[in-house]
C-alpha cells in the first residue's frame, strides 16, 4: 500500500466544503508557512523536496521558482495550469473536482513564496463545472481570511482568479497559456525570453501544473527532506496517475513511484488487470504524447531490469527502448487493439490542435494524418512507412513549442516498435479491414544483452 | 574617456564578424551577406515581433559562447536568437541545417497551389526563390491541396488564401502601421486563414503595405491584377510630394504607362519606406511623379532580364570622324521631288500609307 499525500482525504464526505477540509487539517501549511517561514525558505523547502513538475516535462519545481526574476516594482505572477487536455490524462480534473481546497491551499503558499499578489488558475474550457467548484472554494477561503488583504497579519495580499480557456490543447503550453490569459490568440511565444523573466503582461511569471501546486501542501506540512524520502532517486514524492484503456479499474491513482509497471497494471489496488483475460499488447505510460511501448519493453527495460513507475525508469533506454513519465496518463492497450488505428487517432488529434504558427507542425501533422488514414483503410504503400518516419523526423525539434515533438513522438515510437503491424496493413489491405494484427510477438521476452 | 562599446565576435560558416550585442544571428549573417545569410520568410526587420514562425532560417549553434561553449541541442531560429560573444554558428556548412531546411521548404509547398503561371507575385516571389535555392525537385505529397472559401478584402487588395504561408507579416503590419487592425488569423492549424471574420474591406490609408510585405502571392494589388508579368515591366525610382507618406516609390512601367506603384525594397526584399494607399493605388500616371532613374535590380532576379540599367546612349561619333566639322546638308529631297510631302504626318494617317495620301 503506497503512501497517499494528495488524495488521502479525497473521500472524506463533504471534503469539498471548507468546514470539512479545515476540520481534516486543511490550511495547516498556510499557517506554518506564514507564521514560521520566509518566502525564500518556502522555495528552499520545495527545492529540498526534489519535487518535479507534474505537467509532463518533469522540470524541478524549486529550481523553476528560483529562476523567477525579481526586479523592484514589477509585479510577479503565479499561474496555475489547469488546461489539462492531453488524451488519457485526467488527474487534475479529479483533484480539482473532489478536493479543490487542496489546490487553493497550495496556491496560497506558492503565491507567498513567489510574491504573487494576483494568482490565476487557467482552466480548460470543457471543465466548465469545475470552475464553479473552484470559485466556491476561493469564496470560502476569502471569507475565512486565507485570501485577500494582509493575510494572517503578514502584510501579504493575494487574490486568486479563475480564467476559462476556450478548449484548445495548445493553451496548455505555458507561453500559449499566457497569451490566452492576456486575451490574445493562444499562440506559443518564442523562447527566450522565458516566462520567468517576461511572462504574463511582460512580468516575471511562474506557470505550474495543478498537481505540482497541490504537492506544495504536503511538502510544507512534512518538510522538504521528509517528502524527498518518498520515492526513488530523483523521483520524489507521490504522483497521480490517471489510468484508462483496457483495464478493469480505470481511474486516478496516487502512487509513490516505487512500484513496478507490472504491479501497477495487475494489482487489485490499482488497475486490477486486463478485462476478459486478454493479454497486454502495448502501453502509453504518460499521456498521448509520450512514446508507446510494446509489452515486452514495458515490464523490463532493454537491460533486463524491472521497470518502475518513475521518471528515470520509464525513460530508461531513451527513445529507442524507453518512454517517458509525461503527465501520467496511463493508457493500456490489449491484444485486440490496432496500433495503426491508435496512431491515426493521435495524429488526427495533433493535426486538429496544432496552432498553425510554424510550418513543420502545421503542414506535417496534417500530412501524417492523411498517410496514416490511407494505411489504416488499406490504401497504404510500403514507402508510406518510411515517408512517415521522414516527416516526423523533420517536425521533431524544428518547431517553436513542444507540440511538434508531441505529435512526432507517438508516430515515431509506433513505427519503431510496431513496424510489422504497419507492414501487415500495407500487405493485406483487405484482411486488415476485417481483423486486427493481434498480439503477434510483442509480448515475447526480449533477449537480454549479456554484460561482461 | 568614454568607454568603448564591447562588440561580440561571432563566427558564421567560418567567417568571423564583430557585431553589437543584441544583434540576431540572422542580421549578423546578413552583414556578411551572400550565401551565409539564411533565408527568411516570416522575419521582417521593420516589423516588431515578426519572425520565428516559418523555420526556414534555422541554423545550428555549434558553440553557445566563449563563456559557455556547449552547442545548442536543437537548431535555432536565427531571426529570433541573439548572438553571444564567441558564438559559432553553422548555416550552409551544417548537414542538419540543410536537411531541416529541405524539410521546411517541402512543408511550405505542401499545400501551396503552385499556380505561379497565373500568380501576379511570380518573378518576385520569395517562396519561388526559396524553393529554387533550398528545395528538392518534386513533392512526396499525394493528397488534394487545401482550399478555402473566397474572402473579399475590398477594392484594393486581393486575397488568395491558398497561397498563404501564414507568416503573420500582414498582421504585424496592420498592428504597427494602422490604428486599427481589422484582419487577422482565424481558426488554427492547417485550417488557419487570414480574414476579417465578417467581410470587411481593408481601407486604412497604409494598409496597402501588406501587399509589399507578403512574401508570396496571397495578398496582391487588385489594381494590377493580371495586367502584366513583373519581368516585362521596368522598375524606376520616383518620388512625389505626399502629405501622408515619404512619397518614395518604385514605378513599374511599360513604355510610358505606369502599371503599378510599390514601395522601394532593399536587397533582402524589405520595404525601405512605407507608402500610403494614395501613392500606391491612385497615382498611375507618369505626370504624378518625378522620375529619379532606373531601380537597381539584383542580377539573380528575373526582373533584371528586361531592365535597362547600365544601358547607355551610343556616343555621337560623326563630329569626331569629320575632324570637328558638322555634317552639312547637301541636298534636300523636297527641293527636287514631290514625293513624301513633309506636310503629311505619317502617324496621323488611318491605316498604312497609300499613294493617295500624298496626292
Amino acid at each position: 500500500m503506497g503512501r497517499k499525500l494528495l488524495l488521502e482525504k479525497a473521500h472524506v464526505p463533504g471534503i469539498r466544503s471548507y468546514e470539512v477540509y479545515r476540520r481534516e487539517g486543511g490550511y495547516a501549511s498556510v499557517e506554518k508557512a506564514f507564521k514560521h517561514m520566509s518566502p525564500d525558505l518556502v522555495t528552499e523547502e520545495v527545492k529540498k523536496s526534489g519535487l518535479r513538475g507534474r505537467g509532463g516535462a518533469g522540470f524541478p519545481t524549486g529550481m523553476k521558482w528560483s529562476f523567477l526574476a525579481k526586479p523592484e516594482g514589477v509585479p510577479r505572477y503565479l499561474v496555475c495550469n489547469a488546461d489539462e487536455s492531453e488524451p488519457g490524462t485526467f488527474k487534475d480534473r479529479y483533484l480539482m473536482e473532489f478536493i479543490p481546497h487542496l489546490l487553493i491551499e497550495g496556491l496560497i503558499v506558492a503565491s507567498y513564496a513567489l510574491g504573487s499578489n494576483r494568482t490565476y488558475i487557467y482552466i480548460r474550457g470543457e471543465y466548465a463545472w469545475i470552475v464553479d467548484i473552484l470559485e466556491q472554494a476561493i469564496a470560502e477561503a476569502n471569507a475565512n481570511g486565507w485570501l485577500g488583504k494582509n493575510i494572517m497579519g503578514t502584510g501579504f495580499d493575494c487574490q486568486i482568479y479563475v480564467q476559462r480557456g476556450a478548449g484548445a490543447y495548445i493553451c496548455g503550453e505555458e507561453t500559449a497559456l499566457i497569451e490566452s490569459l492576456e486575451g490574445k490568440r493562444g499562440n506559443p511565444r518564442i523562447k527566450p525570453p522565458f516566462p520567468a523573466v517576461k511572462g504574463l503582461w511582460d512580468c516575471p511569471t511562474v506557470v505550474n501544473n495543478v498537481e505540482t501546486l497541490a504537492a506544495v501542501v504536503p511538502i510544507i506540512n512534512l518538510g522538504g527532506e521528509e517528502y524527498a524520502k518518498i520515492g526513488i532517486g530523483k523521483s520524489t514524492g507521490t504522483k497521480l496517475i490517471s489510468a484508462c484503456g483496457n483495464i478493469n479499474k480505470p481511474g486516478v491513482f496516487e502512487i509513490d513511484m516505487t512500484i513496478s509497471v507490472e504491479e501497477f497494471i495487475y494489482s487489485e489496488e490499482y488497475c486490477g488487470g486486463i478485462p476478459n483475460g486478454k493479454k497486454l499488447k502495448a502501453c502509453i505510460p504518460g499521456g498521448s504524447s509520450v512514446p508507446i511501448l510494446p509489452a515486452n519493453l514495458l515490464f523490463k527495460t532493454a537491460k533486463g531490469d524491472t521497470r518502475i513507475m518513475n521518471y528515470e525508469s520509464l525513460s530508461d533506454g531513451g527513445f529507442a527502448t524507453g518512454t517517458m513519465m509525461g503527465s501520467g496518463g496511463f493508457i493500456v492497450l490489449d491484444e485486440d487493439q490496432c496500433v495503426v488505428r491508435h496512431t491515426l487517432t493521435l495524429a488526427r488529434f495533433y493535426r486538429h490542435e496544432s496552432c498553425g504558427q510554424c510550418s513543420p507542425c502545421r503542414e506535417g501533422t496534417g500530412w501524417m494524418e492523411k498517410i496514416l488514414k490511407n494505411i489504416e483503410y488499406g490504401k497504404g504503400k510500403k514507402s508510406d512507412i518510411d515517408l512517415l518516419w521522414d516527416i516526423q523526423r523533420k517536425i521533431e525539434g524544428n518547431t517553436i513549442c513542444p507540440l511538434g515533438d508531441a505529435a512526432a513522438w507517438p508516430v515515431a515510437a509506433a513505427i519503431r516498435h510496431f513496424r510489422d503491424e504497419f507492414e501487415w496493413h500495407v500487405d493485406n489491405p483487405v484482411e486488415s479491414q476485417s481483423r486486427n494484427f493481434g498480439l503477434a510477438h510483442y509480448a515475447d521476452p526480449r533477449p537480454v544483452p549479456v554484460t561482461a | 574617456m568614454a568607454e568603448e562599446k564591447k562588440l561580440f565576435k561571432v563566427t558564421i560558416d567560418n567567417i568571423t564578424i564583430e557585431v553589437e550585442p543584441g544583434t540576431s544571428i540572422l542580421n549578423a549573417a546578413r552583414m556578411i551577406g551572400g550565401d551565409v545569410a539564411p533565408p527568411a520568410m516570416c522575419y521582417y526587420s521593420k516589423l516588431k515581433g515578426s519572425g520565428g514562425k516559418c523555420r526556414t532560417c534555422l541554423v545550428e549553434v555549434a558553440a553557445g559562447s566563449t563563456a559557455d561553449p556547449r552547442p545548442m541541442p536543437k537548431l535555432v531560429a536565427s531571426c529570433r536568437t541573439n548572438v553571444m560573444d564567441g558564438m559559432v554558428v553553422k548555416n550552409i556548412t551544417s548537414e542538419r541545417v540543410i536537411d531541416a531546411r529541405n524539410g521546411v521548404v517541402e512543408f511550405l509547398l505542401l499545400n501551396h497551389p503552385l499556380d505561379c503561371p497565373i500568380c501576379d507575385q511570380a518573378g518576385e516571389c520569395h517562396l519561388q526563390d526559396l524553393s529554387y535555392d533550398h528545395g528538392k525537385e518534386g513533392t512526396r505529397y499525394e493528397f488534394n491541396r487545401r482550399t478555402f472559401k473566397k474572402h473579399d478584402l475590398g477594392p484594393y487588395i486581393q486575397l488568395h488564401m491558398t497561397r498563404c504561408i501564414l507568416c503573420y507579416r500582414c498582421v504585424f503590419t496592420a498592428d504597427q502601421l494602422t490604428n486599427k487592425r481589422v484582419h487577422g488569423v482565424l481558426d488554427r492549424g492547417d485550417h488557419a486563414e487570414i480574414a476579417t471574420y465578417i467581410e470587411k474591406s481593408l481601407d486604412n490609408d497604409f494598409i496597402g503595405n501588406v501587399i509589399d510585405v507578403c512574401p508570396v502571392g496571397a495578398l496582391t494589388d487588385k489594381t494590377f491584377r493580371f495586367k502584366n508579368r513583373v519581368w516585362f515591366l521596368k522598375p524606376v525610382d520616383a518620388h512625389r510630394d505626399c502629405p501622408k507618406c515619404s512619397g518614395k516609390v518604385t514605378l513599374w512601367n511599360r513604355g510610358d504607362e505606369v502599371f503599378r506603384v510599390t514601395a522601394r525594397k532593399d536587397q533582402w526584399g524589405e520595404v525601405e519606406d512605407w507608402i500610403c494607399n494614395e501613392c500606391r493605388f491612385e497615382k498611375k500616371s507618369t505626370n504624378d511623379w518625378v522620375i529619379e532613374g532606373p531601380t537597381k535590380v539584383s542580377r539573380q532576379s528575373v526582373i533584371s532580364q528586361g531592365h535597362y540599367e547600365g544601358l547607355k546612349m551610343p556616343k555621337e561619333t560623326l563630329v569626331e570622324v569629320l575632324d570637328g566639322r558638322k555634317p552639312r546638308l547637301l541636298m534636300d529631297i523636297h527641293d527636287v521631288s514631290e514625293v513624301n510631302k513633309p506636310t503629311v504626318d505619317l502617324s496621323k494617317i488611318a491605316g498604312p500609307a497609300h499613294s493617295d495620301d500624298f496626292k
